[in-house]
């Protein structure tokens, strides 16, 4: 993939963890990096700015070389690059205009202009009226505009946004969140956006990049990683249940030994992925046409929208799977944790794809 | 049923009188003899005191030379706390004891080391007479060579715990906006360790103000060139104890003034 606007094969060893990641974009990607704590998403953005050195791997941006040559790195303050942080570490001793007047102030435009620069920043990002404002005076939602508009005020190639709603407000964050994805619709470098939250990825990113313990567990377009998770991880933040396990025909043997009944065929490495509607609940052994039945404990019972959430865990060391049924119901079941519950899934609700992301054939019977 | 603090209070027990009785006879210790001072200052011919040229002549030195003294510690107090606080290289613990070790040294022990380092036979001293006929020793730049001596490892570890406690990620932050590593500290790492910088100063000027013991060693006590406010007490002491008095009144009010300054300044970081 040499050639891309951004090309990194990013490689950072610690001791315990290794991050090993290949990414490439062109300019207007914005592309979501989603993943566990602890999967290496911020250890990713640090090295693509060049404050964790590389331990093996490069990365390009624009055509410039920024780590990975012959050469020794290039230093982070002469990378083009903008980064948000969840925190917004606005330099407290500055009002929010020298805050984003400080980035084009250093790299050598005259205060004046440095400041209409800023000025114009603030105005877009809807703030211009608190530009004499100092951080401790702004709300959450305010300085991580005020952050935003200092990240972009230096025209950079790559914008790394490192979880830039997690600290703030819900209400809050989904104004910004919107707000966000119309400005870097128009920004032209590559976006990189770490996020915990499935709205980001699905509102503002044209790609995700799902990451697992170092490594890229899935890329896709957004529709797609979210139709067809491969991680629980990202299948818990689209609301999926997907199992991992061996395809033989129609049936998929999972890791537990519990074998599911789906109407796909399918070979080998598969997953298994079913919505938590199509899961009902019994207190009974289920006698019903269902051929799925998982027996499993309650673990927490939670309300979701107009429905009632119930997370189970099936069997000793079986996995974890999520339900929707109505607070009705789960009254009438008695749900709280701890319950024995026996959960049903019909095999016509079992999606069933492959390692490859095209679906895999399949026959209907 | 809320009861008033005083009843829950006394429900521990009252104050027993083993504790209460030394913290009285403390407390006695530390303010009688401040008093005493006081009670013993000579009103009657203060205005004439005050007027005395060698008073004068000290107080100004004193100023001139604990104000050159801090001068010197900014100058070279600065960078090396920014060494200590943001660079990473073996040794540095070593060498942040080292940086400390005029700290517990006694002050006649600081005054031979600097003779024996500037004066005319010393290690750079000796070099610097032969070369060109000038000594340091027993000149006003001695007593400010004493002074920056003793009050320069305060003022290092004052401004280091300054930056060491402002967040380092800013530097971070800045260099993501492109700024050079000086840039960032006169910009960003200074300005947020300013508080810590001037507590600092502070500090360092009350120390300088009342050096005695390196001073006398290695300036020597000349009235006008090298006597300052202490040595000038301890000098009038055996002359005209009221003189003494007067200004040693004169020193603790400083003294004083300085604590409520500092006061202050922990109030502030209290409040932010």
């Amino acid at each position: 993939m040499t050639g891309a606007f951004l090309d990194a094969h990013v490689v950072v060893r610690r001791p315990g963890h290794e991050l090993d990641v290949a990414l490439s974009a062109e300019p207007g990607d914005v592309v979501a990096v989603v993943g566990p704590n602890g999967s290496g998403k911020s250890t990713l953005v640090r090295a693509l700015a060049g404050l964790d050195p590389l331990s093996e791997g490069h990365v390009t941006c624009g055509g410039v070389a920024w780590d990975g040559g012959r050469r020794p790195p290039v230093r982070v303050q002469d990378r083009a690059l903008g980064l948000v942080f969840q925190r917004q570490l606005l330099f407290p001793h500055l009002s929010a205009l020298d805050n984003v007047a400080f980035g084009p102030r250093s790299r050598g435009t005259p205060r004046r202009e440095a400041r209409d620069v800023a000025r114009r920043w603030l105005e877009r990002l809807g703030v211009d009226e608190l530009a004499d404002r100092r951080p401790h005076q702004l709300s959450g939602g305010q300085a991580q505009r005020v952050a935003v508009a200092r990240a972009l005020a230096t025209d950079p190639a790559l914008l790394l946004l490192d979880e830039p709603l997690s600290a703030l407000d819900v209400a809050v964050a989904m104004n910004l969140r919107f707000e966000l994805a119309r400005h870097l619709e128009d920004f032209p470098g590559v976006t990189v956006l770490v996020t915990h939250d499935a709205i980001d990825a699905m509102t503002v990113a044209n790609r995700v990049l799902v990451l697992d313990e170092g490594r890229v567990a899935q890329t896709g377009t957004p529709a797609e990683v979210a139709r067809r998770p491969r991680t629980e991880h990202v299948a818990r933040l689209v609301g999926l249940n997907v199992l991992r396990g061996t395809a033989a025909g129609t049936g998929v043997l999972l890791a537990d030994g519990t074998e599911l009944v789906t109407t796909t065929r399918a070979d080998g490495e598969v997953f298994a992925c079913f919505g938590p509607a199509a899961v009902a609940l019994a207190v009974d052994p289920p006698t019903g046409s269902a051929r799925n039945r998982l027996h499993g404990t309650v673990r927490s019972v939670v309300p979701h929208g107009e429905a009632v959430r119930v997370h189970l865990e099936a069997g000793r060391a079986g996995p974890g799977l999520i339900a929707d049924v109505t607070p009705g119901s789960a009254a009438a079941l008695g749900l709280a944790p701890g319950r024995a519950v026996w959960a049903t899934v019909k095999a016509t609700d079992v999606s069933v794809y492959g390692d490859e992301t095209a679906p895999l054939p399949s026959r209907h019977g | 049923m809320t009861r008033p603090r005083t009843t829950e209070r006394a429900a521990v027990g009252r104050p027993p009188p083993v504790l209460l009785a030394p913290a009285v006879i403390a407390v006695g210790f530390l303010l009688l003899p401040l008093a005493a001072l006081l009670a013993r200052m000579p009103w009657r011919t203060l205005p004439e005191h005050l007027g005395s040229p060698v008073l004068a002549q000290a107080l100004s030195l004193s100023l001139r030379t604990s104000l050159a003294a801090m001068a010197v510690c900014a100058v070279l107090g600065v960078p090396l706390a920014w060494v200590l606080a943001r660079t990473d290289f073996p040794g540095r613990s070593l060498l942040r004891v080292a940086v400390t070790v005029p700290l517990v040294l006694p002050p006649v022990v600081a005054g031979v080391a600097l003779l024996s380092t500037f004066g005319r036979q010393g290690v750079l001293g000796g070099l610097v007479y032969d070369l060109t006929g000038a000594t340091l020793a027993f000149t006003t730049t001695a007593v400010v060579v004493a002074h920056a001596f003793v009050a320069l490892p305060f003022f290092v570890l004052s401004v280091e715990g300054a930056l060491r406690s402002a967040d380092a990620e800013y530097d971070v932050v800045a260099a993501t906006l492109g700024a050079s590593r000086w840039r960032t500290f006169t910009r960003v790492t200074l300005p947020l360790a300013l508080p810590g910088v001037l507590a600092g100063l502070v500090l360092g000027w009350a120390r300088s103000l009342g050096e005695f013991g390196a001073t006398i060693t290695f300036a020597g006590n000349f009235p006008g060139t090298t006597q300052t406010m202490p040595l000038l007490v301890y000098t009038e002491l055996q002359r005209d104890p009221d003189a003494a008095v007067v200004v040693s009144v004169i020193l603790l009010a400083v003294s004083i003034a300085v604590l409520a300054l500092l006061r202050e300044r922990w109030f502030n970081q209290v409040v932010r």
